[in-house]
């Protein structure tokens, strides 16, 4: 990695440097695991690219092109729009909440024509900005003043209360694990996250009343899967025979049974991760993840290596986001966890997930970008 | 900046602890694909096979059964049955117009097609109508153009081409019951069907044979993607009756001018059963296609009991024909011998009953041969009296009364032996002599079913052989070449060969000698000529009144209170060879309407004489 003094510190570097200073090595691994996405959804259409893979290339290709875009934006300008971002985002939420009230459906998306855009998911990313924006203005012991966390945490909690409402389980859990994240390297004391998380324990009890029968009944199939295998475990029990099945070296490109006889649910975009151990087994699995952890790493590094408190957060932030979606969506499909409906970033088919993903790693890479740069707590350029 | 300093350490020091927190999650995945892919993965791929891999039974042709020279009596029709799969069809309602105006539909069909179109999924074929004429068949496949999804299934049928002339021989087959179900899947088929009644149930193992199955793969909804592998099932065996048809034919022919009556024809010496008939019969066919309410209550509701098998499960008072087993009885414990003579004054007195003969009068003294001859009953109720229940019973159960034969049947009965223990087992008061007395004409409690009375007959003149009577050949069909039976394929009776030879003398002049009670009715052709017994048996009991004011004729009486007509006979009488038993329900005489028949049907058989020859156009069918 080329690594030397930035012409300006002050100013950032120039757009040329900047686009030499993107990190086309995270872009690359990016490519691959959206490319491994492609190759599954070629085979879960039965060998076609379509309908679902060749849409996913040029959706990727959306996504590299708004990664690189917003890579090459200066990071202060992100810190200056991040509130407004979240208020966009949130006002989104709510369009979606109230509309779902006067009776037109429970629709998770806004349909803006050329696209359809869930707002939940942008949501991930845009709370991430916020809270960065809003750590980055606090030092170490203002963080630690329990007043000054209140803001941050109705930051959290008020999408994730709209969003569980709609209802999405997923997403929810989603927001405030990522949320949490967040708290935890802003340096916010542990005991709170003590308190935080036996208040959440003796809250259990009162969110199981606002559960749908069907989330409920979903996590109930998840403690047991075997009590309804024909019914609400019926997913659970394909998805782990499907891997199972898999073995070591998988049943080959397009010859998984279980996805391509149908027994296998949503195999293009939930149980994604599924069909590939089926077809690829433990070695395709394991790659996978890996290729995941590799992107995760880089984003570890990108934070650490960052000279700014807002970057760091970001990057970090951004990164762990990604991590949610991976890690809830394999321990899912593996019977590890309920089913959710948290799609396998840059893998499942589907627009928003891959535009928000692009987006935020378009973040962290801008981050990248201006490493060095240095960010006062009012957002200028500057040592504090 | 110290601030900053602190700020980036604390970051620092929580990423880290974060990224090991992620690191630690992922081990977890890794850890679970391990346990899924490598540890569990017999478990599973098992698990993907079954739900991958579908069993599907392809039934075995249900074997044929066919008469003693190879005429057929079951067999399968191809049977062309018009399905639609109701995902091909496009619109429904004009593919049924379409197909209405070829095959009429009537609304109820119609509105069944519909419902189960609903209630299947689309791919699943849907029977429209069954039993397809040729014409119907070829004008469905003309517009198959504009019936896209509407198919010709062929299927096969039970059918039986001799229709109620084998009818409680073959039986019937139809649709499986729920208590019949054995876990065999063959059973659990929609259409499948299996024997009822007859040989069609009693064979129905061996006629069955073995599934196929087709190994396929299907889908998670069951339609099947492609056959993996294919295992041919085993075809139902072809049964070879011993029973001639054309025999068969000609005994219902000549049971059918009477209301109902049945009859049974044997080879004394192999237990052959030639013909046994049930009159009146069914037309099975009836039963494969499914009859309606309107038939199935008219048949079970017919007085005459056409569904009932009188041959093997009517149990008669024997009457007069079971006055052979008080002559042998008497012989073999020499409570009389064939020499001595008993007066018949027209009555016998016991106590302050009195047991009348049916001649007024009496007979005067007579013998053995001549009891028999002018079927005496003061004879019998003395030689019974002499014998004792005690005595009679275990030599009637060695003639195979009392208990079922074993015949290759379902629905076989036992009739009744009565003696004292039994009579003690009913509850009833002691066994009384008068009762014994009454058992020595064949009336009072013992009964007996018809193919019974032939067994008895045959083993009567074929030496004392206990032969028991089959309706299936082991051997197959018979051939020109066959081999005469050999004459110790039964174990013994052990009777005294003088005793039987007394019996059938006596029985030989009941048709030959002058003064015979069925002199009338004997064959004149002496190389056919018959022996037998005639009986009559009492539906109802003759009270004193009307034997003072005279016993009335069984023409005044309702057909239902009619005696029984029973004829047992036997022909040639120089070497028997087949024994015959005939029972005309309620129809009066024995000597006037069961003995004509039994003459008719031992002339015929011995014209055909089915034990030995093969008929002509059998013979050239085997010849090629």
């Amino acid at each position: 990695m080329t690594s030397f003094d930035s012409p300006s510190r002050a100013r950032g570097p120039l757009l040329l440097d900047r686009i030499w200073q993107i990190n086309w090595g995270l872009v690359l691994l990016l490519g691959m695991i959206a490319g491994v996405g492609f190759a599954m959804l070629y085979s879960a259409a039965g060998g076609s690219f379509q309908p679902w893979s060749e849409k996913q290339m040029i959706r990727f290709a959306i996504g590299v092109a708004c990664l690189v875009l917003v890579a090459l934006v200066d990071l202060r300008v992100w810190l200056r729009l991040a509130y407004l971002i979240y208020l966009v985002a949130f006002a989104l939420l709510v369009a979606v909440e109230i509309r779902g009230e006067i009776g037109m459906g429970a629709q998770r998306w806004i349909d803006f024509g050329f696209i359809q855009i869930q707002p939940s998911e942008i949501m991930k990313i845009a709370l991430v900005l916020a809270l960065a924006r809003y750590f980055n203005g606090l030092d170490l012991d203002e963080t630690g003043r329990p007043v000054l966390i209140v803001v941050p945490t109705l930051l959290v909690l008020a999408p994730a209360a709209l969003v569980l409402k709609q209802p999405d389980l997923g997403t929810a859990i989603m927001l405030m694990a990522g949320g949490a994240a967040v708290f935890f390297i802003a340096g916010v004391r542990m005991w709170k996250f003590g308190a935080a998380l036996g208040l959440a324990a003796a809250a259990v009890p009162i969110a199981w009343e606002f559960l749908r029968d069907y989330q409920k009944k979903r996590v109930l199939t998840f403690l047991n899967p075997e009590a309804d295998p024909l019914g609400a475990g019926y997913h659970i029990i394909q998805s782990k025979i499907a891997l199972g099945s898999g073995g070591v070296f998988g049943k080959g490109f397009l010859q998984g049974t279980q996805a391509h006889l149908n027994f296998l649910p949503e195999k293009q975009t939930d149980f994604i991760f599924t069909m590939l151990a089926e077809e690829w087994g433990l070695v395709g699995g394991l790659t996978l993840l890996g290729l995941y952890a590799l992107v995760i790493a880089y984003g570890f590094l990108i934070a650490l290596r960052s000279r700014n408190q807002f970057g760091r957060i970001l990057a970090l932030g951004v990164t762990t986001t990604l991590f949610l979606y991976v890690f809830i969506n394999s321990a899912m499909v593996m019977g590890l966890l309920p089913v959710v409906g948290v799609p396998l970033a840059l893998v499942s088919f589907g627009g928003t997930a891959m535009l928000t993903v692009m987006f935020g790693m378009g973040l962290v890479v801008c981050v990248y970008v201006h490493r060095d740069m240095e960010i006062n707590r009012q957002g200028e350029a500057g040592p504090e | 900046m110290r601030q900053e300093r602190s700020r980036a350490k604390v970051f620092t020091r929580r990423a880290l602890l974060l990224a090991g927190g992620q690191a630690v999650l992922f081990a977890a995945l890794g850890a679970r694909l391990y346990y899924l892919q490598v540890v569990e993965a017999n478990r599973y791929t098992m698990l993907a096979e079954e739900n991958r891999i579908n069993i599907r039974l392809l039934p075995p042709p249900r074997g044929r059964v066919v008469d003693r020279f190879g005429d057929p009596v079951a067999v399968n029709h191809e049977d062309y049955r018009l399905v639609l799969v109701p995902e091909q069809i496009g619109d429904l309602d004009k593919a049924l117009d379409i197909i209405d105006r070829i095959v009429p539909l009537g609304e109820i069909e119609r509105r069944r097609v519909l419902r189960e179109t609903r209630r299947k999924r689309g791919f699943v074929p849907i029977l429209v109508r069954g039993n397809l004429t040729w014409d119907e068949v070829a004008r469905i496949e003309v517009n198959a153009v504009d019936l896209p999804g509407v198919a010709i299934d062929p299927g096969l049928t039970r059918h039986y081409p001799q229709g109620a002339v084998m009818s409680h021989v073959v039986g019937y087959v139809a649709a499986v019951a729920e208590h019949e179900l054995t876990g065999d899947p063959l059973l659990e088929l929609p259409d499948f069907r299996i024997g009822k009644n007859g040989i069609e149930r009693h064979r129905e193992l061996d006629l069955r044979g073995a599934a196929g199955a087709s190994e396929v793969e299907v889908n998670a909804y069951g339609r099947v993607i492609r056959e993996l592998g294919r295992q041919d099932g085993r075809p139902g065996e072809e049964v070879t009756l011993t029973v001639d048809l054309g025999l068969q034919r000609y005994v219902t022919d000549r049971l059918a001018q009477e209301q109902s009556a049945s009859a049974v024809v044997l080879d004394i010496h192999t237990g052959e059963v030639m013909s046994l008939v049930s009159s009146p019969g069914f037309d099975p066919n009836l039963f494969s296609t499914g009859l309606t309410m309107q038939q199935w209550n008219a048949l079970r509701g017919d007085p005459r009991g056409p569904l009932s098998n009188k041959a093997i499960a009517g149990q008669y008072a024997p009457g007069s024909t079971f006055k052979m087993m008080v002559a042998v009885a008497a012989l073999e414990t020499k409570a009389v011998t064939a020499d001595q003579r008993i007066l018949c004054p027209g009555h016998l007195e016991l106590g302050d009953q009195r047991f009348h003969c049916w001649k007024r009068g009496g007979h005067g003294p007579m013998n053995l041969h001549d009891a028999l001859k002018h079927s005496c009953d003061v004879y019998f109720y003395e030689a019974a009296r002499r014998v004792g229940i005690d005595r009679l019973a275990p030599i009637c159960r060695r003639f195979g009364l009392g208990e079922p034969l074993g015949i290759d049947l379902p629905g076989e009965r036992g009739g009744l032996i009565p003696s004292r223990e039994w009579k003690q087992a009913t509850g009833r008061q002691a066994w009384q002599q008068g009762e014994t007395i009454l058992t020595g004409i064949g009336q009072g409690y013992v009964l007996t079913t018809p193919l019974q009375l032939a067994v008895m007959t045959a083993r009567l003149v074929n030496g004392g052989r206990a032969v028991v009577p089959r309706l299936t050949r082991p051997q197959g069909v018979m051939r020109q070449d066959e081999p005469a039976p050999r004459r110790d394929l039964f174990p013994a009776l052990g009777v005294a060969p003088a005793s039987l030879a007394a019996v059938v003398h006596g029985m030989v002049a009941v048709t030959n000698d002058q003064g015979g009670t069925a002199y009338a009715i004997r064959i004149r052709e002496p190389e056919m000529a018959m022996g037998g017994k005639t009986g009559t048996s009492q539906v109802r009991r003759i009270t004193m009144a009307e034997r003072e004011r005279g016993v009335r004729k069984n023409e005044e009486l309702p057909w239902r209170e009619r005696d029984h007509a029973l004829f047992v006979g036997f022909a040639p009488v120089g070497a028997p060879r087949y024994a015959v038993a005939v029972v005309v329900e309620h129809g009066g005489g024995g000597s006037s309407v069961a003995g004509p028949i039994a003459r008719d049907i031992l002339l015929e058989t011995q014209r055909r004489d089915p034990a030995r020859r093969v008929p002509p156009q059998h013979q050239l069918a085997q010849r090629e």
